[in-house]
């Protein structure tokens, strides 16, 4: 991840590595992360949306939905994980008046 | 994701005008630890809650206007701190504009249009390039990068997603320090996020205890079926 996401915030923390048990995982099942293939990495993704003003988060998402929907044909079925691992970010677009 | 901090840009609009001393004054009240009531309007019991707000800063104060970055943790309404805000100013105030700059891992810098979004199904699919779409969908693991996590053996990833709590037993790696009661991330050893919990014991105990239930699984994540069973249920037994 990007240097941005990580500068300092007072909610930031840093974590040690601490082995239990030396254990193997097994290449013939699962996949990590960034080795997805993209149905893969769609159902387990997230979007750091930037909200407009106006529709609700509830809209936004269904229009999302419809939208890689349509695109990753035959996982329309699987949506509600889709759905599930989203996170809608965003509040509102940047405020107008006040700059 | 609601276990993070967040931080936020917003609008208040006091009801009359206040010096800077006084403003400066109001909003150092409001850093650190405060009790807040959740909203009429509100998904939440309206029990008087403690929350931390980590900052407040004053990005520009126009007449009744002040435009303020605050940093709290999660669960803090702004809109109430604001009001509140305002009560201790004794002229009243509301929040105009409100906008989410930060949750968690994820910035503001780093967010995409729903344009982007578009434009990033449309080059799929005219040209099967999957780059763009790539960059605007994220794997999920990285919205959790500020939770501890716990890596378990691929022999109890099934179990987990089947909503069994994670057993020290079946721990292999995890990250420290966490205190007992905190949210936690559990991983397969290939580092994708298998579920959601709460840690029953502090990262100190969880590394040296024997046996145990050491993380109550809240959310499953990955799907069951993933990763081979390697459990046998309480029916099972015995035949």
């Amino acid at each position: 991840m990007s240097p941005a996401s990580l500068s300092a915030v007072p909610w930031l923390r840093e974590f040690i590595p601490v082995e239990r048990e030396r254990s193997e995982t097994s290449a013939s099942y699962g996949c990590a992360p960034q080795d997805r293939p993209l149905g893969q990495h769609i159902l387990n993704g997230v979007i750091n949306l930037d909200k407009p003003a106006g529709p609700t988060s509830h809209e936004v998402v269904a229009w999302l939905k419809k939208m890689l929907d349509v695109e990753v044909a035959g996982h329309s079925g699987t949506l509600g994980i889709t759905g599930k691992s989203w996170r809608d970010r965003r509040v509102t677009r940047l405020y107008r008046e006040c700059l | 994701m609601h276990l993070c901090g967040k931080e936020y840009v917003a609008v208040a609009e006091l009801h009359r005008q206040v010096g800077h001393e006084e403003l400066s004054d109001a909003l150092g009240m409001f850093v650190g630890e405060i009790y807040q009531r959740p909203p009429l309007r509100s998904s939440v019991a309206r029990r008087v809650r403690k929350r931390t707000v980590y900052y407040i800063e004053q990005l520009e104060v126009e007449d009744r206007r002040a435009l303020l970055r605050i940093g709290c943790e999660s669960g803090t309404y702004v809109r109430k701190l604001i009001h509140d805000i305002g009560l201790v100013l004794g002229v009243g105030a509301h929040m105009a504009e409100l906008r989410r700059t930060r949750d968690g891992a994820l910035v503001e810098q780093e967010s995409f249009t729903l344009y982007d979004v578009a434009e990033a199904i449309q080059d799929l699919r005219a040209s099967k390039d999957e780059s763009k779409i790539r960059k605007v969908i994220r794997p999920l693991e990285e919205a959790l990068l500020l939770l501890p996590s716990i890596y378990i053996k691929d022999s109890a990833v099934d179990a987990v997603c089947h909503g069994a709590s994670v057993s020290i037993r079946g721990i292999s790696k995890l990250d420290s320090p966490f205190a007992k009661r905190e949210p936690v991330v559990v991983k397969s050893l290939k580092g994708e996020c298998v579920a959601l919990g709460r840690a029953t014991m502090s990262s100190e105990l969880m590394s040296t205890i024997e046996s145990g239930i050491a993380v109550e699984t809240r959310t499953v994540i990955m799907r069951p079926g993933t990763y081979p069973r390697m459990w046998r249920s309480h029916g099972a037994r015995g035949r």
